[in-house]
């Protein structure tokens, strides 16, 4: 057996995970697993900015910061939790500046800030300066900063192996096993503590703004150790994908001024949300998409608008929005300096995942109990802070805060305490008998019409829209698909650098994620935030103002489902309106 | 919107090189039908979940940000997943880059590449008390460095280099533009360390100007004349 101990091990590489490395990389002995080069994580891809109520540019509060994402998330949020996510930003945002991310500046040499969506001044009055930034391209900046930063302080990766399973023993999590993919042995990493930070499942869709590597596999991971997913049901779909390929194209440009046209070239934006216009939150966008769309407004009657950018000038464009103009230049030929670029809602961020408390720590039912050892932090988690619709930019603070809070609270509270766990017997045996289970099929069907065919059910039903109609039958073919993949037969049967396998294991891990999201979709008989049933078009607080947990059963396409209640300090669910 | 989405029937080469069964390296010539409006990267995927699973490459973002897929096609260093079938024709060759230990078919290995970059030591150097808000920096200052943050470390330009090829334990291009975006950072006191571990035998010297990397970078960074930057930078000092 391969075996390595360490304090801490963090699976994933992207801005929390490496966040939480930084907080730990002094005094203990942690490693990073990651199933990329870490500077292929897809934070890297994020790029309109990262939110922090430095009041730079104009008044700001973080009081008004939380009250928008408290209100951005439809009241589902744990306003505890929003409390921490914006009063930390601030100082967060000044750790990345001192570790040299470099931030667009104001004249005055501060950090530039500008306009986001749902972000706004004194409880709702109208846009502010709130999102800093590194031109289109902040993810980036974040992702390179931290990974420079893990360099200076010598931080042990283990690139290229992918996680396959969690180890917990008498309630603790003790250690995880991965596959090095260079060669397929198994290693089992042995440890006091673990953070998840693996991110999303975005690949699920069809239609999506992730990476291909983006498969939710923390979560499915612990979803098969017994751990429940919240809120599944509430996966965001950001209005503006690239249209057909799903590649986003930020809210900065909105943020920047531009506009949202249909066929006959009108800003209906305004006429649903006349203060925010098209900066009214990610969730109510994608929804006036839909709406245009379906009543015939979509240009040449098809399934996608416009965005326009041409009138803020090619000074601006090239300052501010170089990246995102160039994706519509390389992927449709449109120039966006005269033209107005195709665009439709792409599958873009969960905003459920592996429960948290506000340390970071994975809590594992009704009454928040943490499991010792374990963290998650960043998409993979729920704290909850996004609630049932995230603010743009609130991604990158998740990160840095949270990922933050985890290592600071491994670092302070639980290692001066904690023991190494016990490893369970034969602690590969789970991810042995998956591996050698598809590696020695040799009869049956191929991955390729399964993922197909889950990206195009999840788009159909478990999108923008859903009805029960749709979520039944959504479930109906998950657990057709979950047979079948049951069954899958690989075409390459190597060892050496297998992405046949690590794709087929990631799409298992994405049935395991799509479960969870359509049976929480099918309970929650309401609509909030990104979960809009027209045959429940309202929001219930009544019966629904509560957290999913979503368990694994026995019988597939059947988690038990069991709530927990929605923390509230400050701010009294109310309608929204922008 | 410009582009021809129809469909037609191309040509990929692909050297292949599957170690448990061959020791040499061949190519094999799959046909496939493409729109013009895909990528290479979803030709490659095509291939490998219609056709042959083995074909082995990375891949992550998709849209030419995370630098996964940096290979050789049709004899130059390009994201599989920033070329459009379009602008390929019909017949197209795919090979590992150049100047790498190849793993398996595309897939090279990279950790000889962040090692060279390590040594550059990219990262912010400053020892002085960070203030209790941000340094300040002035965008004029900003933009000095603008241009090579950009690199998101694919290895496009390092594998492209005839220099690199002719002599591995050379740094490459890659690993000085990592350097040049700290020694031209306001904010960075670390410029005279890497200038020194850059005018060593290994260090910016062995660049003999001839573009390759600037051709080959899909971030449109201007690379040689970054190096040069550095290179002025040692002789004259930092401006």
């Amino acid at each position: 057996m391969n075996y390595h101990k360490f304090d801490v091990v963090i699976v994933g590489s992207g801005g929390a995970g490496l966040m939480s490395a930084m907080q730990l990389a002094h005094n203990s002995s942690i490693a990073v697993i990651s199933k990329l080069y870490p500077t292929r994580s897809h934070t890297g891809a994020a790029q309109g900015g990262v939110a922090a109520a430095l009041g730079n540019q104009e008044e700001d509060h973080w009081q008004w910061h939380m009250f928008d994402t408290v209100k951005g998330g439809d009241y589902l949020v744990d306003q505890d939790a929003g409390a921490v996510l914006t009063q930390e930003a601030i100082d967060a945002v000044y750790d990345l500046e001192h570790w040299g991310l470099p931030f667009n500046r104001t004249p005055d040499g501060k950090i530039d800030q500008r306009r986001f969506g749902g972000h706004s001044r004194n409880f709702g009055e109208g846009p502010v300066r709130r999102s800093c930034y590194a031109a289109d391209r902040t993810g980036h900046m974040i992702l390179q900063t931290m990974f420079q930063q893990s360099v200076k302080n010598q931080v042990h990766f283990f690139n290229e192996y992918m996680m396959l399973d969690l180890l917990v023993n008498n309630g603790q999590a003790v250690g995880v096993v991965a596959m090095n993919l260079r060669d397929g042995e198994l290693h089992v990493f042995h440890a006091k503590a673990l953070v998840l930070a693996t991110g999303g499942y975005g690949r699920a869709w069809r239609i999506t703004s992730n990476a291909l590597a983006c498969t939710g596999d923390g979560m499915a991971v612990a979803y098969r150790r017994g751990i429940p997913l919240e809120d599944m049901e509430m996966y965001q779909f950001h209005p503006t994908g690239l249209y057909k390929v799903g590649i986003l194209l930020s809210e900065a440009a909105r943020g920047e001024g531009a506009y949202l046209l249909n066929k006959d070239g009108e800003r209906f934006c305004i006429r649903y949300a006349p203060t925010m216009q098209e900066l009214a939150p990610r969730d109510m966008v994608s929804r006036f998409i839909y709406q245009e769309i379906a009543e015939g407004r979509g240009i040449d009657g098809k399934d996608y608008v416009y965005l326009s950018v041409a009138h803020l000038g090619k000074q601006k464009i090239d300052e501010k929005l170089p990246d995102i103009t160039d994706f519509a230049r390389n992927y449709l030929g449109v120039e966006p300096y005269y033209e107005p670029v195709p665009i439709q809602p792409t599958a873009h961020y969960a905003m459920g995942g592996i429960p948290t408390n506000i340390e970071g720590q994975v809590v594992i039912d009704e009454q928040s109990t943490p499991m010792p050892g374990l963290y998650a932090a960043g998409e993979v988690a729920c704290v909850s802070v996004h609630g049932a619709n995230r603010l743009g930019t609130n991604s990158l603070v998740d990160l840095i805060v949270f990922g933050r809070r985890a290592g600071k609270h491994i670092a302070q509270k639980w290692l001066p305490e904690a023991e190494f766990g016990e490893l369970p017997g034969d602690p590969e045996s789970r991810a042995r008998e998956q591996v050698e289970g598809l590696l020695s099929r040799t009869e049956g069907e191929t991955q390729d019409a399964i993922r197909q065919e889950l990206r195009d059910m999840m788009m159909e039903r478990v999108g923008v829209i859903r009805d029960d109609a749709g979520l039944t039958a959504a479930m109906n073919k998950l657990v057709e698909l979950k047979e079948r993949y049951a069954k899958v037969r690989l075409m390459d049967h190597s060892k050496t650098f297998n992405t046949e396998l690590m794709e087929v294991i990631e799409l298992g891990n994405l049935l395991d994620c799509s479960e969870a999201t359509i049976a929480g979709a099918q309970a929650r008989k309401e609509s909030r935030g990104a979960h809009y049933r027209p045959d429940y078009e309202k929001r219930d607080d009544v019966n629904f103002l509560k957290h999913t947990l979503a368990y694994q059963s026995e019988r597939v396409g059947a988690p038990d489902l069991r709530y927990k209640p929605v923390v509230i300090t400050e701010f009294q669910p109310k309608e929204r309106k922008y | 919107m410009a582009g021809d989405s129809s469909k037609r029937r191309v040509q990929i080469k692909v050297k292949r090189f599957q170690p448990d069964q061959r020791a040499e390296a061949y190519w094999q010539e799959f046909s496939l039908e493409v729109e013009g409006t895909d990528r290479l990267l979803d030709a490659l995927n095509k291939i490998k979940w219609t056709q042959d699973g083995s074909l082995t490459f990375r891949r992550s973002c998709a849209h030419g940000v995370c630098g996964s897929d940096a290979m050789r096609v049709n004899g130059r260093n390009r994201l599989a997943c920033k070329l459009l079938m379009n602008d390929l024709g019909a017949r197209i060759s795919v090979e590992p880059m150049l100047g790498f230990p190849v793993v398996r078919d595309l897939v090279v290995d990279m950790d000889p590449f962040f090692h060279k970059y390590e040594k550059v030591k990219p990262y912010l150097i400053n020892e002085e008390p960070a203030p209790r808000t941000e340094r300040l920096q002035s965008p004029e200052e900003r933009a000095r460095f603008d241009e090579t943050t950009k690199c998101i470390l694919c290895g496009a330009c390092t594998g492209s280099c005839p220099s690199v090829w002719a002599n591995p334990e050379w740094v490459g291009p890659a690993s000085i533009v990592n350097a040049h975006r700290f020694i031209f950072d306001s904010r960075d006191r670390g410029a005279a360390e890497r200038l020194n571990i850059l005018s060593d035998r290994n260090g910016v010297w062995r660049c003999r100007t001839i573009f390759n990397c600037t051709d080959a970078c899909p971030r449109g960074i201007h690379v040689t004349d970054a190096i040069e930057e550095v290179k002025r930078a040692i002789m004259y000092g930092v401006e």
